[in-house]
């Protein structure tokens, strides 16, 4: 098959090697180094996508990153994506391509009788139109909108594909290897400096690859293999291509996105698909180069219309023509090296130049070639529907408003320059405040926040002399203030042809009674009259403007429309420029997949999974686990086809009756010492702390200085200067910070350290009537009888050969022991205890009777200490001393904590003795009052009553003491249930606390 | 993403530390009468500056230390880190 628009030897693509690829379910073929657009234009076709609001045929408009239009839905090495940039995403074999925002098809598209009601579609329509009757919100106009919005089809399948984040430091980072860029990084690399140079394209050398240009009597292309052979080898540089530099954030932090594999046919199964770059570099040299801006021009989106250095690069990188009968349209001189390009490849171009006639050494060299340059000259439509066929053009007045000569001449394509806009956008994102630069009608980098310098054309500079000479001594200052050596490098020979001047002009007028459509965003499908009702309408911001016509919006972020926008705006407002201002450029430059943002941080990576050394036993004993914070924890311990309801109820009772074991290494755990430990904690607890004598434990609780509560836990003074804190599961580390705030800031005197030690000990509670008995059998040669090791008693003890830590503390509310041994023996210790529990009826139990147990005993735990309780709130006041000062204490006296009515805990119970309360609920008087039904309190815990066999809760309420034994209802409107109930005391079972002291 | 330098540990990731608010806060001291106004000041009332502020910043991924941190709340400049015990002008 040939391709009717390939040259037959430029280029840099790889001819040796043909990939097959299919567009629109057409196979086709192209080269290797082909994108989907140069190879799509090598096969003649231009026709590409729909447009976002009118559905009009669109096709190329540029060759890289400045695109509006050739947005494609991609299938290749197994997923879909949408919105993939044709004129970036490089060929690769099998790769298929699908046109976006068209049905049923590309060539016939229904949604395009949009274009032919555009006078019912303009800037506002939305706002204005959908306001009302106000019911057909939800059911027709959200879902009709719904449908309409968007281009491509996001996949719903997982991505099965690998991202990788990177952190690198850098002195320099280099963003473009044009010129300027190339200069910089090599004047750096040149003082030691440590360098990374990111290109965004497969192929280094930007404009040298396609200008006609010398350096040191080398081609442009040469010199720039020359410089990056020579970077690459260098081992204080690292050179990146087909890496965007997308973004400029904080203190010098720049991130860049790489396509790592997308172009590669094949991989090895861990090389990821992209990797997000985080980089911090001391200096940063922004040469991200000059994006060509159009000149507005009636039917300016028919497809066909190029900006004419994209239509240069196609025919000098790619070997492609996107035309036979080119127009070149231009107000400045470097259109004519395009048209000079053509003129090579044995095409006749016709020059149409805005400008009066004059000469330039470009103009005379065109001349010269015999080529048809027609002066003060421009497009005024372009004819054709899906392609250009031929255009209407004019010959200007003096004064440019009017035509002295209209007439139509045939072509295939349309090449349109209207001058170089500097790419500004990593500069704007660091805080620079930008200028408005008259000699080239645009903003260019002025007052910097941020260790950057712009060179080369995204400072405003387009010759290669000064971009070379620009690159050659910042890179080389910037790097030299931080190597502190400096290399003398001397500035090339160039060679380049003279520009002459460009005309200030960039929108063409109308003829009476001609109103095509004239384009400035193409993405968004924004055109001159949109932005002319927007002012009409009183749009006077910039930024409302952009707002209200959707002008340089979305992922093109106004590449190739922002100063024509800004252009029509003064000119309409009769301001100037500068005056109207810019709109805020925002990362990413160019969009980036989510996968990439994302990185590994997905599924099990998404958080480090904390496991306990006895999590494989747990395991293996068909433990269902439940999260607790990043902790995998057994909730229950799964017998046959036992519920969890069933189980849970199974491992509680089996604690009130015999004895079980749970696994409570999870804990936080803090070790104290010093000379003043007991000072401190007796000034962190609210209870008294200094007399806590050696081998004792002793629960405490502490507050927040706004006096809610906290945290609480058990320490236990395990020697003189030494005290072993437990917090809770979820606060470890927050009380860990709390500790350390006020020895460090606010009492820096006592001399106390602390230290995590959660995951140094394992941890079992053995908990139950049977627990002592089981106990002894644990430690043959150790008296733990009630005298010898009382209830809140510490000893240290051998255990099968293993030191370990015995505390006779409860959580269940049964006669209870703790047990820590080290981490490496957690393992051993557990299956000790399964071992010589059997007889004493030993199961282990988890999380869901572990909370059943301390619920009926009127335990808090988290659900109580919600943030919002103060110790009286939770029957916690008797270990509120009034003798000391602690954390907290003088806000404990606060009016609103004080007052009769203040929410306390309580128990309550279902009338019926069979419905379970849901959590969450809302105590009600009445539940059949009118909304909104004032709340008495709320339910913050609920279990089934292993001791009483029915359910019981606990919930804060309003003056809870003096509620007891009245009836109210639990209502949970999440759970549709409404329940009777009756209000009780929080503690259901052993209220006197003797099965702990037993 | 900000870059603290930890008077300890050197510049390091906003990502290693936790934001500890006013560090010009002192709490009354402990054991001593303090008015209700005062120490309602001390527990609710903060300035929200806009511009430097110095604030209080705990390297919880690395050494564990608190520090000062002198930061201009709109820019996000810092001028300025130092150890709890030092003084920042």
């Amino acid at each position: 098959m040939s391709q009717p628009f390939r040259l037959n030897k430029e280029g840099l693509i790889n001819r040796n090697k043909k990939i097959s690829f299919i567009f629109n379910g057409k196979k086709l073929f192209g080269y290797e180094g082909d994108t989907i657009a140069s190879a799509l234009i090598a096969n003649g076709i231009h026709l590409v996508g729909r447009s976002f609001k009118y559905h009009r045929p669109r096709g190329f408009f540029g060759a890289g990153v400045e695109e509006p239009n050739a947005k494609l839905q991609v299938e290749f090495n197994g997923h879909s994506e949408p919105n993939v940039n044709a004129t970036e995403m490089e060929l690769v074999e099998g790769l298929s391509a699908t046109s976006q925002n068209c049905w049923p098809s590309v060539n016939f598209d229904i949604g395009a009788i949009n274009n032919f009601l555009k006078m019912f579609f303009p800037a506002g329509f939305y706002y204005k139109t959908f306001m009302w009757p106000k019911s057909f919100w939800y059911k027709i106009y959200e879902p009709f909108i719904r449908k309409a919005a968007g281009l491509g089809v996001a996949s719903i399948e997982k991505d099965k594909e690998r991202y990788e984040h990177k952190f690198e430091y850098c002195d320099l980072l280099v963003t473009g290897s044009g010129p300027s860029g190339l200069a910089s990084a090599y004047a750096a690399a040149k003082n030691g400096a440590k360098v990374i140079l990111a290109e965004d394209k497969p192929r280094f050398g930007g404009t040298l690859l396609t200008d006609d240009v010398s350096i040191d009597n080398l081609s442009g292309k040469d010199w720039a293999e020359k410089i990056i052979s020579e970077l690459k080898s260098m081992p204080n540089v690292t050179v990146k291509n087909r890496s965007q530099v997308f973004g400029y954030y904080d203190h010098n932090m720049l991130v860049m996105f790489e396509r790592v594999s997308d172009h590669l046919e094949k991989k090895s199964k861990f090389t990821p698909r992209q990797r997000l770059w985080y980089i911090r570099a001391k200096e940063t040299i922004l040469s991200t180069g000059s994006i060509e801006r159009p000149i507005v021009f009636g039917n300016n989106d028919t497809p066909g219309i190029f900006l004419s250095a994209a239509a240069k690069e196609y025919m000098k990188v790619y070997g492609v023509l996107v035309g036979k009968k080119p127009l070149i349209f231009t107000n400045n001189d470097s259109a004519y090296e395009t048209a000079l390009e053509f003129k090579k490849n044995n095409v006749e171009p016709i020059i149409l130049d805005t400008r009066e006639e004059h000469s330039s050494e470009l103009i005379d060299e065109a001349k010269s070639k015999g080529i048809d340059i027609r002066f003060s000259h421009g497009v005024i439509v372009a004819n054709g529907y899906k392609k250009v066929k031929s255009a209407k053009i004019g010959k200007l007045n003096k004064d440019k408003n009017s035509f002295e000569k209209i007439e139509t001449v045939d072509c295939d394509c349309i090449c349109v320059s209207g001058f170089w806009t500097p790419s500004v956008h990593l500069a704007s994102q660091s805080g620079n405040k930008l200028k408005y630069e008259e000699k080239i009608d645009a903003f260019i980098p002025n007052k910097k926040k941020q260790h950057e310098t712009s060179v080369g054309a995204a400072n405003g500079s387009f010759t290669l002399e000064e971009s070379l000479k620009n690159g050659f001594e910042n890179g080389s200052n910037l790097s030299a203030k931080i190597t502190d050596t400096k290399t003398e490098i001397a500035i090339p020979n160039v060679n380049e042809k003279k520009y002459g001047a460009h005309d200030k002009f960039w929108c063409m007028p109308l003829p009476k009674n001609e109103n095509p459509k004239r384009f400035v965003d193409f993405q968004n499908d924004v055109s001159v009259s949109d932005i002319e009702i927007a002012l009409r309408e009183g749009y006077r911001s910039i930024e409302h403007v952009k707002r209200y016509t959707t002008l340089g919006m979305a992922t093109d972020q106004g590449r190739t429309s922002n100063l024509n926008g800004l252009q029509l705006v003064s000119n309409i407002e009769n301001k100037i420029v500068p005056e109207v201002g810019h709109t805020t450029f925002r990362p990413p430059f160019t969009p980036i997949t989510i996968g990439t943002i994302v990185g590994r941080e997905v599924g099990m990576e998404y958080m480090p999974t904390r496991k306990t050394p006895m999590h494989e036993w747990h395991e293996k004993n068909n433990a269902v686990f439940v999260d607790a914070g990043a902790w995998k924890r057994p909730r229950y311990y799964k017998q046959g086809n036992e519920t969890l309801f069933e189980a849970s109820k199974r491992e509680a009772k089996n604690v009130r009756e015999n004895v079980g074991i749970c696994d409570v290494t999870t804990l936080g755990k803090i070790d104290i010492k010093g000379p003043d430990a007991a000072e401190f904690l007796n000034r962190v607890y609210t209870n008294a702390w200094m007399k806590l004598p050696i081998g004792k434990a002793r629960y405490g609780l502490m507050l927040r200085e706004d006096g809610i509560v906290m945290d609480d836990g058990t320490t236990t003074r395990i020697s003189e200067n030494h005290y072993h804190m437990t917090t809770t599961t979820a606060q470890a580390a927050n009380v860990l910070s709390h500790l350390e705030y006020y020895l460090q800031i606010v009492w820096p005197e006592l001399n106390v350290n602390v230290v995590s030690t959660t995951e140094q000990w394992a941890g079992a509670a053995i908990a139950g009537p049977k627990s002592r008995d089981m106990l002894s059998k644990l430690y043959p040669d150790l008296d733990v009888s009630n005298d010898a090791l009382p209830f809140m008693g510490y000893k240290e003890a051998d255990f099968f050969g293993v030191p370990s830590r015995i505390f006779r503390i409860s959580f269940s509310g049964e006669l209870a022991y703790e047990i820590n041994v080290k981490s490496d023996h957690g393992m051993f210790m557990w299956e000790k205890m399964m071992e010589l529990g059997k007889e004493f009826g030993n199961q282990p139990y988890g999380t869901e009777a572990l909370s059943t147990l301390r619920i009926e005993m009127g335990h808090v735990a988290g659900p109580e200490l919600d943030g919002r309780t103060i110790p009286s709130d939770v029957s916690l006041n008797g270990l509120v001393s009034k003798k000391k000062d602690f954390i907290g204490k003088n806000s404990l006296g606060r009016e609103a904590f004080n007052v009769e009515s203040r929410q306390k805990i309580v128990g309550l119970i279902p009338i019926d003795r069979k419905s379970s309360i849901p959590e969450g609920s809302h105590i009600v008087q009445d539940q059949n009052a009118k909304l909104p039904n004032p709340k008495l309190g709320h339910v913050s815990s609920s279990c089934w009553s292993v001791e009483n066999n029915n359910p019981f809760s606990l919930a804060i309420m309003k003056d809870g003491k003096n509620m007891i034994g009245k009836k109210f209802f639990a209502v949970s409107p999440l759970k549709n249930k409404s329940i009777e109930v009756e209000v009780i005391s929080s503690h259901y079972v052993d209220p006197e606390g003797k099965r702990v002291r037993s | 993403m900000l870059y603290i330098k930890c008077p300890y540990c050197g510049l390091r990731a906003q990502k290693e530390f936790s934001y500890g608010g006013d560090a010009t806060v002192k709490r009354p001291n402990i054991n001593e009468e303090v008015s209700s106004e005062d120490w309602d000041n001390f527990v609710y009332m903060r300035k929200s500056p806009r511009g430097k502020h110095i604030e209080l910043w705990q390297h919880i991924a690395g050494c564990r230390q608190w520090i000062k941190v002198q930061r201009d709340t709109a820019t996000h400049e810092i001028f300025q880190t130092a150890k709890v015990t030092e003084e920042i002008r």
